[in-house]
């Protein structure tokens, strides 16, 4: 595996760790640039997703439209917008916020919905205020499958970051596209490399971090994925999918 | 919109590549996720390892694993079987978890019944578990196709030849219609093969409404589970 040996010795090479196009920067631009998309996609998302799980409106609307954001090819979008606003920074930041708010969305309006409703009724009937069932039942109980919403969001951010760079000078995805001009396939490799294992690294931090925020007595870590079903009865629905709990 | 009409072949010409490049993953990806899947679902042993490998093959980015794959594989960097391999990687990482989840839906009841009336294990599998399993198989195959169709347009950029290189033509000849139409393909292609797929849902699981089963599944791939 001569070609990895090439990549692994571009990566440990000194000389491309210096300057504002080493190695060290570009690795913070992507992950500044990942972490403040997720942040602005978040922003948006959440709320309008905690909207949507508590009154049980909007659902089909936001099912979807995140549907058919799915079914849109980032890089189109990526040009499309990069045309618009010129090339720079706007362009990826535009397009990978689009791209990074489906996933919130859904994770924050399933997280709700998978919740028992006799759990809300209860949490009624005792007298909360829909403002204090919002807060202390419905957000900590449906945060396992939000936070598995924002790590695919930042997943897939931080993957297009990489493509990012083929329309502005930023992130790790410019020594791919740098090494592709120049034929130098060990740069292209150690990037990609490199970019791989930023993935995995923020997907084992967030393996990790699933298990912090869950509350005590959701602990298996994961939701009762459908559950009885309730309020908003979906007639027919249920049957096949549900585990036979024996 | 004129650009359009006078490139009306070459649209064609890259929807037929896109779809050369898409469907095969897909196919593929479903044939070796099935196998994949079964294991994990019958193994507790195995379950952790193969559902933990896919998780994390899901897990990197497209973009790069094209330039890995040549140095694997030994193909060279601008052949479309990277792109090839690369999208069968991710359509099994996503529905390995599905077929797993699809077979342990499948009642423990019904399991033994079959087994009561003199099943074997192997005609318990295609004639019990698999099409028990089915509406599910489906969901995660019509996500598998959606997003399989979007991801190969990204090959673009390393040269592959798809509905993608209208994206990095129009973006570096400045012509947004293109680009737009790329998009506009992309969609259509990718609803497309979802309904190819709806429809062949029915001839195959006639017993059962495959849009209204498989929630669980869909959802699931919905929220990139897959890595969970």
């Amino acid at each position: 595996m001569n070609l990895f040996g090439d990549a692994l010795n571009w990566i440990l090479d000194p000389a491309n760790y210096a300057g504002p196009g080493g190695i060290p920067v570009r690795l913070v631009e992507h992950l500044v640039f990942t972490v403040v998309t997720v942040l602005m996609a978040s922003l948006v998302a959440i709320p309008v997703g905690f909207l949507i799980g508590h009154t049980g409106r909007g659902r089909s609307l936001a099912v979807a439209a995140s549907g058919g954001l799915r079914a849109i090819p980032t890089l189109g979008l990526l040009t499309l917008v990069a045309l618009w606003v010129g090339i720079g920074l706007s362009a990826p930041f535009v397009a990978l916020t689009v791209l990074a708010i489906p996933p919130i969305l859904a994770g924050a309006y399933a997280g709700f919905e998978a919740i028992d409703r006799s759990i809300i009724d209860s949490a009624r009937s005792v007298g909360m205020s829909e403002s204090q069932i919002v807060r202390t039942v419905e957000v900590p109980l449906g945060m396992p499958l939000l936070i598995a919403g924002i790590r695919s969001a930042t997943l897939q951010v931080v993957a297009t970051a990489t493509l990012a760079a083929y329309v502005a000078d930023i992130g790790l995805g410019r020594f791919l596209f740098a090494g592709l001009k120049t034929r130098d396939y060990a740069e292209m490799l150690g990037g990609s490399l490199l970019v791989i294992l930023l993935a995995l690294v923020l997907e084992g931090i967030f393996a990790l971090g699933q298990r912090l925020v869950i509350p005590r007595g959701v602990a298996s870590g994961r939701p009762p994925v459908d559950r009885a079903r309730s309020a908003r009865p979906d007639p027919g629905m249920e049957p096949a999918i549900t585990k036979g709990t024996h | 919109m004129t650009w359009i009409w006078s490139n009306l072949d070459l649209l064609w010409d890259r929807t037929l590549d896109h779809l050369v490049l898409s469907v095969p993953p897909i196919i593929l990806g479903f044939l070796i996720a099935v196998p994949l899947g079964w294991l994990a679902n019958r193994y507790r042993a195995g379950r952790g390892v193969i559902l933990t490998a896919s998780g994390l093959l899901y897990a990197i980015p497209s973009l790069p694993l094209f330039f890995v794959i040549p140095a694997i594989v030994g193909t060279s960097l601008r052949s479309p079987l990277n792109l090839v391999i690369a999208l069968t990687i991710y359509g099994i990482a996503l529905m390995v978890r599905v077929v797993a989840d699809g077979l342990a839906s499948v009642d423990t009841d019904v399991r033994q019944s079959a087994v009561a009336v003199g099943y074997s294990g192997w005609s318990i599998f295609w004639q019990v578990e698999l099409p028990l399993a089915g509406p599910v198989l489906l969901a995660g195959l019509r996500v598998v196709a959606v997003s399989t169709v979007s991801l190969a347009t990204v090959g673009a950029v390393i040269g592959a030849q798809s509905l993608g290189s209208l994206f990095t033509d129009g973006f570096q000849r400045g012509i947004q219609a293109e680009i737009i139409a790329g998009i506009v393909l992309t969609v259509a292609l990718a609803l497309l093969l979802d309904g190819a797929l709806v429809v062949l849902g029915r001839l195959l699981l006639p017993w059962t409404r495959p849009a209204t089963t498989s929630r669980r599944a869909l959802r699931a791939a919905q929220l990139g589970e897959v890595s969970a």
